[in-house]
Parts: structure tokens; C-alpha cells; sequence
């Protein structure tokens, strides 16, 4: 194609320009919250309100555990079904789907409809039952990227022959999952695991409907009550999320190139 | 599996010494046990799909059949019928399809200019990794970033009225339609970048070569092959960005509270405040939701298992 590129790049800039002004924006108008000049105020008043720590420290532990469980329901299925079980493939991959397909919300109303104090297992009576139930709404939520990381992972080491070399060496199967495998997809581990933390660190829908205390469910407070504090916030998250992003791409150059193609 | 049985009649002659015996008996019974115990690492996996994803689901489509009693009935989806209701998915699905009909084009474009407009390569890998983060910063935030652009004293706003045009005498407010549509659009053009540039990527050099050669122009290019191969695919990613904005709800209940009727805002406080006085009434409505981004995903999918053979 012997074209000009110069419609690339108006392209690029007009897009530029859309993605970036609201960016610009934001950062400009958390620095407004004084009169006639520049400041940080909006700032400390957020980093100093003891609501911001309670929620963020909250969301944080939230995402580790859920992180932790992702691998538990994750890696020994993604690694039988590339070992033993392939015929459960196309199932499996359809109910990582799932969660994208189902909109969180749907997911959410669902769990409180089967998990109310009037059933059998009643998570939302108690608030550590919640906290229980909202990790494992994250679990789902995170299910398909955590899921398509691991998996993509194990397509770069070659599990037959670890396993079978492991196997002849008496360990067994939770040996082989934990010290073998886990150690060598733990870059593509530590991918999933980022992007997890990105989506669960200012989740709102289900927190809120689960009425935990949560980081985004504290955005949206603030969001209603203050006017400056908020860009402050969407800024902080904005970097939050831009770090766990940049840790991903960092992570991506330590990545084994793929050593089985096409399997 | 071929290669699993390879692995075991390697090792059976290790693990099967001498005539079969009692012990032998009791090791095989052993040896049963022990495969069935291979196979335990799917089961957090599949409790954890039923429990929290196929049940849930399930139960709470079915809860839509049932009455405060027990009953089985049609009410509640008959209530559906509610004109509160349908003007919720109505704007629901308007402003799902206009963000979906408008970030598909946008993206593609986006995604033809960095893939195929000859721009240097730093650019195509970080316009890639702001889709990965910008495709998921719907939510509180986002709205945060809007209100900070284009709300009334958004700089956007700000700037335009100082040179003289006056956004909020024509009409526009974030909190309505056209507002709640543009925000979208800041999720909806990455995520179309993201999954259309496989497909892009698959147009291959020698089809346009080849044309060139035949004395095609490029629009001729695009009318009879760039685009007829692409079609599939845009049908595909249409229909995943229309459920993606059929879904979310975060930014906009951050933007307008609860003050614009769309749908997930309508469950959303029905959920949390029985607002239309009938439980059953709340599961017909997630229902609904359930049936439409369902039948938008699976479109999806379809159309891109059928297009991946040109992709090959």
C-alpha cells in the first residue's frame, strides 16, 4: 500500500485528543479546589480522610483473597484440562465466559436471591459471610482474564513433559501443581493477577449492593458530596489502574516466548 | 489422551510387578482410587461455576416465573409491560446501540491506523496498552472524569463558552442520553481496538498487493475485499459492545444517580429498594437483561468462530 499515511495520523491525534482531554481535565480540575491558583488541597483531603484508608485497605485485602482463590478454582482445572481432561474444554472455556456474558449486576442479584438469611447457606446474614460472598463475586468477575492468563501460561511451558518428569520422580499430582507448574506460569499468574486488581479495586455494583464498605462504593459518596475531592480520586485510580497495567507490560518482557505453538 | 495412555503403559511395567495376587488386587483397587484422585483439581473449578455462576443464573430466571406465593406465572413477565419499565429498556437499548454503532466505526479506524497507516511502532503498542486500561475504566471514576470535562463547570465546558459556544444552550447535558453516550464511548472504542485488531491484522498484505496490481483504487480495495472480509467480524463486535453498554451501569449511576431510567439503574434499586413492590417483578426485569446481553454475546460468538477462517 503505497498511501499517504497523513489520514493515520489525523486519526491518531483526533483520538488522542478525545482519550486525553478528559484525562487532562480531571487532573486540572482536582488542582482547582482553591481560588485563583494551583494546589494540592483536594489531594490531602482525600489522602487524609480516614473513610479513604478504611475503604482502600478493605478493597485491597478483598482483591488478595480474591486473587488466592482464583488460582485455587484456576490453575489445577486449566492444567487437567491441558494434561487429562481435554474433552472438558470447550465447557470449561464456555463458563469462563460467563462472566462476561452475565452482567455483573444479574450475577450479584442472583447471589443475594440464593444466599439470603432465608436459605441454606446463609453468606449475607453476617458480615463476614458477605465479605466471603463479595471475594467470591470477584472470583467471577476476574474468572475469565485470571483463567485466559493461567492457560496462556501453561501453553508456554511444556506441562507433559514436566509432569511426566515429576511423575517418574515420585511427586505427586498437588506436588507437581504447586512446585512445579505454579513456579513456571507465575509470570503469567502475576499478569492475571494485576488485572484482577484493577478490576476489583473500585468495583462498585456488587459492593455496594452487598453494602460492603469497598473503595468504590466510597468513590461514588464522595462523588455525591464533594465536588473537587472526586477528580482527586478518579485521578488516584486512574494511576492505580495505569500501575497495575504498566506492571502487566513490564511482566510481558520476562514472559517465556511460546515453546508449543498452535496447542 | 493419546499421550496419556503412552505415559501409562510406559509405566505399567513399573507398576505391575509379578502375577496378579491379592495384593495385587488391593493395589489396583488402590491405583483406581488414586486416578479418580487425579481428577479432583477440576472440582473447585466446577463447585465454583455451579455455585456461583450456572445456579445463581438459573434460579433467579426461574424466580421470574413464580409469585410472592410460590405460584408458578406469566405475571410478572405480563408486568413487565410497566410504562416505566419499557421506557427503561427502550433508553437502555438506544444508548446502547448508539455507543456500540459509534464505537464500532471509531475503532476500526483507530485500529486501521495503527496497524495498517505505516505509523512508527511505538505507537501501535501503546495505543494497544491504553486499550487494555481504558476498556476497563468504566465505572465510578470514569463519570468523575466526565463530570470534570463536559459537566457544566467542566473544563471542556469552560473552554468552549469562553470562545464563544455555549455547549448547554444547545441542548446537550451529561446526564441525558447524548452525555451518557459519549462517556460510554470512552469504553466502547478501546474495547472495539482490542477486538477488531486481530481481525485487521488477518487482512493480508498480499490480498491489497493484488488488487493494487489488478488496477484496483483503494476504495475498491475496501468495497470488494477489505471490508466484505472484515464484515463478519464488525457484525460480532457491534453486537459485543451493544451488550457491554447493555450491562454497565457504575458510570452511569456515578453520573446521574438515580435519575436516568435505564435498566440496570432500575434493578439496581429494586434490588436495594424493592422500588416496584414486587420481587418477582425485579427477576422478569433481570430476566430480560439475562435474554438480551445473552442473545448479543452469542452473536458475538458465533460470528467470531465463523470468521477466524479467514484469520488462519
Amino acid at each position: 500500500m503505497k498511501q499517504s499515511r497523513g489520514w493515520a495520523w489525523i486519526v491518531f491525534a483526533v483520538g488522542t485528543a478525545y482519550f486525553l482531554i478528559p484525562l487532562i481535565a480531571t487532573v486540572v480540575f482536582s488542582l482547582r479546589m482553591r481560588r485563583d491558583y494551583l494546589s494540592f488541597d483536594a489531594y490531602t483531603s482525600v489522602l487524609f480522610d480516614r473513610q479513604f484508608h478504611a475503604t482502600f485497605t478493605y478493597s485491597v485485602l478483598v482483591s488478595l483473597f480474591t486473587i488466592v482463590l482464583g488460582l485455587v478454582v484456576t490453575v489445577p482445572a486449566a492444567y487437567l484440562v491441558r494434561l487429562r481432561l481435554p474433552q472438558l474444554r470447550p465447557f470449561v472455556e464456555f463458563v469462563t465466559l460467563l462472566p462476561l456474558i452475565i452482567p455483573p449486576i444479574i450475577l450479584v442479584y442472583g447471589y443475594i436471591k440464593m444466599y439470603n438469611t432465608s436459605s441454606i447457606l446463609p453468606l449475607t446474614g453476617t458480615a463476614i459471610g458477605t465479605d466471603i460472598l463479595l471475594t467470591l463475586s470477584y472470583v467471577a468477575l476476574g474468572l475469565p482474564y485470571m483463567y485466559r492468563a493461567v492457560d496462556t501460561g501453561m501453553r508456554t511451558i511444556d506441562v507433559q513433559t514436566l509432569t511426566e518428569a515429576a511423575t517418574i520422580m515420585g511427586a505427586r499430582q498437588w506436588t507437581i501443581i504447586t512446585r512445579i507448574i505454579l513456579p513456571n506460569i507465575m509470570i503469567a499468574v502475576l499478569s492475571g493477577a494485576f488485572l484482577t486488581f484493577a478490576i476489583v479495586i473500585g468495583e462498585f455494583t456488587m459492593a455496594s449492593l452487598l453494602g460492603r464498605p469497598a473503595f468504590g462504593t466510597y468513590l461514588q459518596r464522595i462523588g455525591i458530596s464533594k465536588s473537587y475531592e472526586p477528580a482527586a480520586l478518579a485521578v488516584i485510580s486512574f494511576i492505580i489502574t495505569w500501575g497495575a497495567m504498566g506492571m502487566i507490560q513490564l511482566l510481558s518482557r520476562f514472559a517465556p516466548r511460546t515453546s508449543v505453538r498452535n496447542n | 489422551m493419546s499421550s496419556n495412555t503412552a505415559i501409562a503403559s510406559q509405566m505399567a511395567p513399573m507398576a505391575d510387578p509379578g502375577k496378579p495376587g491379592p495384593a495385587h488386587r488391593l493395589a489396583r483397587g488402590r491405583h483406581a482410587l488414586a486416578s479418580l484422585g487425579q481428577y479432583l483439581g477440576v472440582l473447585p473449578f466446577l463447585i465454583f461455576a455451579l455455585l456461583f455462576l450456572i445456579i445463581p443464573t438459573l434460579n433467579l430466571a426461574i424466580s421470574a416465573f413464580y409469585d410472592t406465593d410460590g405460584h408458578f406465572t406469566f405475571n410478572n413477565i405480563i408486568e413487565l409491560r410497566r410504562q416505566n419499565i419499557v421506557d427503561a429498556y427502550w433508553i437502555s437499548i438506544r444508548v446502547s446501540a448508539a455507543s456500540a454503532a459509534l464505537g464500532a466505526p471509531i475503532g476500526l479506524v483507530i485500529a486501521l491506523a495503527i496497524i495498517r497507516g505505516r505509523l512508527p511502532g511505538w505507537i501501535r503498542s501503546s495505543v494497544m496498552t491504553f486499550s487494555g486500561v481504558a476498556s476497563n475504566f468504566a465505572g465510578v471514576p470514569l463519570a468523575f472524569a466526565f463530570v470534570a470535562s463536559l459537566g457544566r463547570l467542566g473544563m471542556v465546558t469552560v473552554i468552549l463558552k469562553f470562545l464563544g459556544f455555549d455547549l448547554y444552550q444547545t441542548g446537550f447535558n451529561l446526564l441525558s442520553f447524548w452525555g451518557l453516550t459519549v462517556t460510554y464511548l470512552y469504553f466502547q472504542i478501546p474495547l472495539m481496538v482490542l477486538i477488531i485488531s486481530p481481525a485487521v491484522d488477518g487482512l493480508r498484505k498480499e490480498w491489497s498487493e493484488a488488487a493494487q496490481t489488478l488496477g484496483a483504487s483503494p476504495w475498491q480495495f475496501w468495497r470488494h475485499v477489505g471490508l466484505p472480509v472484515l464484515w463478519p467480524n464488525l457484525l460480532g463486535t457491534v453486537s459485543l459492545l451493544f451488550a457491554n453498554a447493555f450491562g454497565a451501569i457504575a458510570t452511569a449511576y456515578a453520573l446521574t444517580g438515580s435519575s436516568l431510567n435505564i435498566v440496570p439503574i432500575l434493578l439496581y434499586t429494586q434490588i436495594s429498594g424493592d422500588v416496584l413492590h414486587n420481587p418477582g417483578l425485579g427477576a422478569a426485569l433481570a430476566l430480560g437483561m439475562i435474554l438480551i446481553t445473552g442473545i448479543a454475546n452469542v452473536i458475538y460468538l458465533v460470528v467470531r468462530t465463523r470468521a477466524e477462517r479467514w484469520l488462519k
